[in-house]
């Protein structure tokens, strides 16, 4: 019969219609500014320098080896090596960055500089509400706005922090147990 | 819609947009595009109308032309991963792991079975939602505006939060790597996968008893846009739309790449080659898909997700070429690689299915309508991101 | 069949047609097959009716742009040095004369076989750079030998609609070449240590 289709169609839709009322799984949608989604552990924004302790200069686990900067596809990451040495959380002296930036409108989000990063000193942010009215120096973002405590990643991927946290310890311990037998034999001469 | 009276290439005799062709007709020239809403991005296609019957169509590209090819030249083989994400924006894990296979072979790394299972899940949910989305664009260059796309996108939301969830990011998800997968499958997310796999028939049912049946969408889609099964061979079509002209070629059959030898599955074939055959096509490969992720689901083994001599960074192949390709959701994605040692790959290419789905495209609209061709459109499934690169 | 076989069935079915094996160093490292240019129609159309291999579908057109590169081998060579013939290595430097190079991934979709590539190359890399279209063949090569003449600049003779595909009308370069110089950008990223970034920086 000519017609049947659209009704058996339409049949469809009023059930779409008067199930949303009934079930959530027919009704995704979140009301956002007033309504918002928990994150997923894993999401990623854009990327942050992690600091340990207060220090938001010193804390900073960067060693400006440069690697990030040479990984980066879009090439949005530009680092100043020091000129001197501070020592690190191990108390190896290594040195820091003097300057830090990532032009964020250019970054891609893709996380690349994490994965490459030996020290476990970049990250990616899942913060998003970053509209700005200068698309110039808005977008640059320097050393300060970049860093960001542990407290932080601890906060926003709590279990990738924990094993870092974890294999930070590890390094330290084993650092201090070398350095240990080193200072021995110099205290019996 | 904006006339156009230069870019088209005159034949003789003609004088201007309007010229004429016999008694009584006037041709006229149409830029559909580069913003048209049917158009699914920026393209454009320039068309030469006699009343409103299709005379001559030429596809124009390159407005979201990016050179995505040379960029990847002149970055490491990693580096190139993030951008494949950007080729069909859609599917974005299909595009890593045509990347991630040809580099494999290119290299040797082989990947655990892990990730290979890991892959076809995610390659599998690509399609569901790729396909979901066609069909509601589809539906809605038709003119049932809203209601099918929305649905699509309910469901769609659900599998990008399976993608965010386990790779962090909704649609560039960067997650495939040389010889493996990025990170392990989170805890909680075989059970979320197989939440949805369960709950994907009841939604595949309604999607299709929407509009499957009506008669407004049979007399818009039977016998229009009609592609003979030798003509799409010779074309190179690929995908979905080669399988509704008739054609029994799914690299997942073929090529058996991946673990895809392990799962049964059928392939769906079209038998006349028109928009109707190629929107059932698209309903019927979504089932075989679920299917797909069931048996996936079930037997996904544990163990390592990535093969240990895979390394991050300074990946050096030997010299030499290679040429891997998977089964998109839009047809035959394909990767060519030439290395000179260096770490860079001295050739990068993309075979991009949506753009050789293109050549065809004139022959289905010529003698058509201007209505119809908005529908031809929707049914080759193209995603500009991939023609232009 | 592999490409050696290819080549001698090439070779004895079109008279003075010449074909060379190019060697792939990759790991699966197929070979491919180097027509010559004048015959290169011909060994296509032969390649499609063969009834052994019906290459029936095109999947992959790919332009190479290969500059001038000087190989330097080390051969051994016999030579009389005070009377007595003693080996010595000597270094051979050869040029390889840069070229483009069209490449086509051929497939049966009949008998589900392939690949099987096919390299057609032109002279040079700037005024003799036609080699013949294989769109009369293949249609599938339309776009994509579309998209090699607007990056690389090769001339493929016998295609029915030679435009630039990516590009538009109007430019004149071609951008895929190893020696092409892009335009200054003016949206990349920012220069950190110019003003913007000084001011970003302090604060």
């Amino acid at each position: 019969m000519l017609g049947e289709g659209i009704v058996r169609g339409l049949a469809e839709t009023a059930r779409n219609f008067f199930g949303s009322f009934a079930e959530k799984e027919r009704l995704t949608t979140v009301q956002f500014p007033e309504e918002r989604r928990v994150p997923f552990e894993a999401a990623r924004n854009f990327p942050f320098l992690v600091y340990d302790g207060d220090g938001k200069e010193s804390g900073l686990r960067c060693v400006a080896c440069l690697i990030c900067e040479k990984e980066c596809p879009p090439r949005c990451i530009h680092i100043d090596k020091s000129k001197d040495k501070k020592p690190d959380f191990v108390g190896k002296a290594q040195f820091y960055p003097a300057a830090f930036t990532i032009d964020v409108s250019v970054c891609m989000s893709c996380q690349i500089c994490v994965e490459v990063c030996p020290f476990e000193a970049i990250k990616m942010d899942t913060a998003f509400e970053l509209s700005t009215d200068d698309r110039f120096a808005g977008l640059l973002w320097g050393k300060d706005r970049l860093a960001k405590s542990n407290e932080h990643y601890h906060a926003i991927h709590p279990t990738e922090a924990a094993e870092v946290d974890e294999r930070r310890g590890q390094e330290k311990a084993a650092a201090e147990a070398k350095a240990k037998p080193a200072a021995q034999p110099a205290e019996a001469r | 819609m904006i006339s156009s009276l230069k870019e088209m290439p005159r034949e003789a005799g003609e004088t201007g947009g309007m010229a004429g062709s016999g008694a009584g007709s006037q041709l006229l020239e149409v830029a559909m595009g580069p913003h048209h809403p049917s158009t699914h991005g920026v393209f454009r296609m320039d068309v030469q109308l006699e009343g409103e019957r299709v005379v001559r169509l030429k596809p124009v590209f390159g407005y979201l032309h990016r050179n995505h090819e040379q960029i990847a030249e002149k970055t490491s083989y990693l580096g190139s991963m993030p951008y494949t994400d950007r080729l069909d924006y859609l599917c974005s894990m299909s595009n890593n792991w045509a990347y991630a296979l040809t580099v494999e072979k290119l290299t040797g790394l082989q990947p655990p079975e892990r990730a290979e299972y890991i892959r076809v899940i995610m390659a599998e949910l690509t399609r569901v939602q790729n396909h979901a989305g066609l069909i509601g664009f589809l539906l809605q260059d038709m003119g049932a505006s809203g209601t099918p796309l929305m649905y699509a996108f309910r469901e769609r939301e659900k599998i990008l939060d399976l993608f965010e969830w386990v790779s962090g990011a909704r649609m560039m998800c960067n997650y495939m790597r040389f010889g493996g997968v990025r990170v392990d499958l989170p805890e909680g997310w075989v059970e979320g996968a197989l939440a949805f796999v369960e709950r994907a028939p009841r939604f595949l049912d309604e999607y299709e008893g929407l509009l499957r049946n009506s008669e407004i969408v049979m007399a818009r889609t039977q016998g229009v846009g009609l592609l003979p099964a030798e003509l799409a061979v010779n074309a190179g079509v690929t995908g979905p739309m080669l399988r509704a002209s008739g054609v029994n070629y799914d690299l997942r059959k073929v090529d058996r790449y991946g673990v895809y030898d392990r799962f049964s599955f059928r392939v769906p074939l079209g038998e006349k080659g028109d928009v109707y055959d190629r929107y059932m096509m698209r309903l019927l490969e979504m089932r075989e898909s679920v299917s797909i992720l069931a048996q996936a689901l079930r037997d996904l083994p544990g163990g390592p997700i990535l093969d240990p001599k895979s390394k991050l960074r300074g990946l050096r192949p030997k010299a030499g070429e290679v040429y891997g390709r998977i089964e998109a959701p839009k047809g035959e994605l394909g990767f060519y690689l030439i290395s000179d040692g260096s770490t860079n790959p001295y050739r990068y290419r993309v075979r991009p299915p949506s753009l050789i789905n293109l050549t065809v495209l004139e022959d289905m609209c010529l003698d058509r309508s201007v209505a119809d061709v908005v529908v031809i459109l929707g049914s080759v499934d193209i995603v500009l991101g991939e023609v232009d690169r | 069949m592999t490409p050696e076989q290819i080549r001698s069935e090439i070779e004895a079915a079109i008279p003075g047609c010449s074909v060379e094996v190019a060697p792939n160093g990759a790991v699966p490292g197929q070979a491919s097959l180097a027509v010559d240019r004048l015959h290169a129609l011909e060994a296509a159309w032969f390649l499609r009716r063969h009834p052994g291999l019906l290459l029936d579908f095109c999947s992959n057109v790919a332009g190479v742009d290969w500059l001038d590169r000087e190989i330097s081998e080390k051969v051994k060579v016999r030579k009389l040095v005070d009377g007595v013939e003693q080996e010595a290595e000597e270094t051979r430097k050869s040029k390889i004369p840069g070229r483009l190079e069209a490449v086509y991934h051929l497939f049966s979709i009949e008998k589900k076989q392939g690949p099987v590539i096919l390299r057609v190359r032109t002279e040079n890399r700037s005024d003799r750079v036609e080699i013949p279209s294989l769109t009369p063949v293949w249609r599938s090569a339309e776009f994509q030998e579309r998209e090699i003449f607007d990056l690389y600049g090769i001339v493929f003779t016998g295609h029915p609609d030679l435009r630039r595909l990516l590009m538009w009308e109007g430019f004149t370069d071609h951008p895929m070449r190893k020696d092409y110089v892009p335009p200054p950008e003016d949206d990349g990223p920012q220069d950190p240590r110019g003003a913007v970034g000084k001011e970003a920086a302090a604060g």
